[in-house]
């Protein structure tokens, strides 16, 4: 699906991610943890096109994406949520959902004025659809609400809503359950998972949380200081001395407490 | 005393010009606002563009004089004004395409825009004094006034007159129009909706899909648009010279920033604000407390408090106090 090959990105002397090389398979939900700075985040950028790399290529289904700008790699079914949770917040968030998919004919000013009965047919089609999203992630009552009043774990629900707006491919959630309450979570796991059963999204999740990337992930990817460490499932990666050494922590010495 | 007299005086010399003045600046500041709110840089040259689309204006309009069209009692400039928004709007993407998206791709930060802005701006202001010269240009024909003093005097019988000229007239409606136009535009079509949103998260626009150049070339024919207008009423009420443009700068940015920099609404209610403190505080009141006070109490000197020639200290004092005290303006703008 997505074929990450030796991607190097420095931020003038720094280098963020240091030859990194990654192959994720269709119908995966892959897990990405690593300590802080690891290069996760960046990784993520460079896929995701806000980030150019320094040198290394992305390919996706076979085509070479490297650099392409977010709003092409969106139209090629490539989508990302945040680490902080983004959102357009002087709009509803049924607006924040029907702001989705680009290129609609009303974005053109020719249209504005005299293709109105196209516009409003795709609207109403929208409409619709974000409705539908809404009840999905259940916060269906939330629809008419500023999206900037709604609570932190409802805009992650929100942003996980906006992959669901267009026929994705492939899904980057980037800390979907930072701050986040151990309910919501459960809510957005079972989102992700339902997701990628039912409409065969791929996943790629950067987490923190242990459990919950046990319950959702296989493979499991662990990166440190701008490398791949170690790749597989989250029991071999548990028990796994570099990983343990560089994330999971040399100071437990009983690793069964490990990621608890 | 003469209360009615006084109401009078006071709506011919200081209520309407504001109002019409206000109108302008409103118009000007919203062209600041927007390019403050999508493309993220104060733009220096927006007093330019607004000379820019003026002359356009004022060539076509020379140009169907000559061919002896008219509008009858409307101005020229009217008919005219849709070629000046589309030569401004054409130069504009022009300057777009050749500067800003050089800096865009770069990610330029927000200073760095305003400096290139400024630089921008000496040469508009040069190709405009180029091409129609540095003189003062009056532009405007047909009926002068709506109702002129005499008429007013003559139906009323009272002493003072109240002259309200065609220009005013047309400033308000045109910009009552505009103004409803643009707020359709931003909150009910998808273009509009796409701008906002582009304002409100930049990278979320991008990752839902948005083409961030659309947003950019729509927002610049919009400015164009509105800088036009302001400008064209601008000359029709006054005169048009180019570098009366550039000063105008000042009270501009003084109404998007007291309204609040990124907030449309903000930059309506600037405009009104910076309009009448100007014209309240350069005006001479005596012959309006002559007729207000008791007989007898009327004062002997103006009460002019600011000589005319001081009117931009105004706006610069308004900003200044608005910077220290409220620097997100009225309405809750971005701070500056």
């Amino acid at each position: 699906m997505i074929k990450v090959d030796n991607v190097v990105k420095t931020f003038g002397g720094f280098r963020a991610v240091d030859g990194a090389s990654l192959d994720i398979k269709k119908g995966t939900i892959t897990g990405l943890i690593g300590p802080n700075g690891a290069g996760k985040t960046t990784l993520f950028n460079v896929i995701a096109g806000v980030l150019s790399p320094t040198s290394g290529t992305v390919t996706m289904l076979g085509d070479d994406i490297t650099g392409l700008p977010p709003h092409a790699l969106f139209h090629k079914g490539l989508l990302r949520t945040f680490q902080i949770a983004h959102e357009f917040g002087s709009m509803t968030c049924r607006e924040n959902l029907m702001m989705v998919p680009g290129n609609q004919s009303g974005e053109n000013l020719w249209n504005t004025w005299f293709g109105r009965k196209r516009i409003a047919d795709e609207e109403r089609a929208l409409r619709a659809k974000a409705d539908e999203v809404l009840e999905f992630l259940t916060i269906d009552h939330l629809a008419e609400q500023k999206a900037s009043q709604i609570s932190g774990g409802q805009k992650k629900l929100l942003e996980l809503g906006r992959t669901m707006m267009v026929d994705a491919k492939i899904v980057f959630l980037d800390e979907v359950g930072a701050g986040v309450n151990r309910t919501l979570l459960n809510t957005i796991g079972d989102a992700i998972i339902k997701l990628n059963k039912e409409r065969g999204y791929t996943f790629v999740v950067i987490e923190h949380d242990m459990d919950f990337i046990g319950r959702l992930c296989d493979p499991v990817i662990c990166m440190a200081e701008g490398k791949v460490l170690a790749k597989g499932t989250l029991a071999e990666i548990k028990a796994n001395e570099q990983v343990i050494e560089a994330y999971l922590g040399t100071g437990l010495k009983n690793k069964d407490k490990v990621g608890a | 005393m003469d209360l009615l007299n006084a109401i009078i005086t006071l709506t011919n010399f200081v209520i309407v010009p504001a109002i019409a003045y206000g109108s302008q600046l409103a118009l000007g500041a919203l062209g600041v606002t927007l390019i403050y709110g999508i493309l993220r840089f104060s733009n220096f040259a927006h007093g330019d563009t607004m000379a820019f689309g003026t002359m356009v204006t004022i060539l076509f309009t020379w140009l169907f004089q000559s061919w002896g069209i008219s509008l009858g009692v409307f101005p020229t400039a009217l008919l005219a004004l849709p070629f000046g928004i589309a030569g401004c709007a054409l130069f504009v993407l022009l300057t777009d395409r050749a500067v800003y998206r050089f800096y865009r791709e770069q990610k330029a930060k927000p200073v760095i825009l305003v400096i290139v802005s400024m630089g921008v701006m000496f040469i508009m202001n040069g190709v405009v004094r180029f091409i129609i010269g540095p003189d003062d240009h009056a532009f405007g024909d047909g009926e002068r006034f709506i109702i002129s003093a005499r008429t007013f005097r003559a139906l009323t019988g009272l002493e003072e007159g109240l002259a309200i000229r065609t220009s005013t007239g047309i400033t308000v409606i045109t910009a009552v129009i505009v103004v409803a136009l643009l707020f359709w535009f931003l909150n009910k079509t998808r273009t509009g909706k796409s701008m906002r949103a582009y304002s409100d998260n930049e990278d979320l626009a991008l990752l839902s899909g948005i083409n961030p150049e659309k947003v950019v070339m729509v927002t610049w024919i919009i400015v164009a648009a509105l800088a036009t207008v302001a400008g064209t009423l601008y000359g029709l009420d006054k005169s048009f010279k180019a570098f009366t443009y550039f000063q105008l700068l000042l009270p501009i940015f003084a109404s998007a920033i007291v309204g609040g920099l990124g907030s449309p609404v903000g930059a309506i209610a600037g405009g009104f604000v910076i309009a009448f403190s100007e014209v309240t505080i350069t005006y001479a009141w005596k012959k309006v407390l002559v007729y207000a006070l008791p007989d007898g109490m009327g004062p002997d000197g103006l009460v002019q408090l600011l000589s005319t020639d001081y009117k931009f200290a105004v706006s610069f004092i308004i900003l200044l106090v608005v910077l220290l005290f409220r620097p997100t303006g009225l309405f809750k703008g971005k701070s500056v």
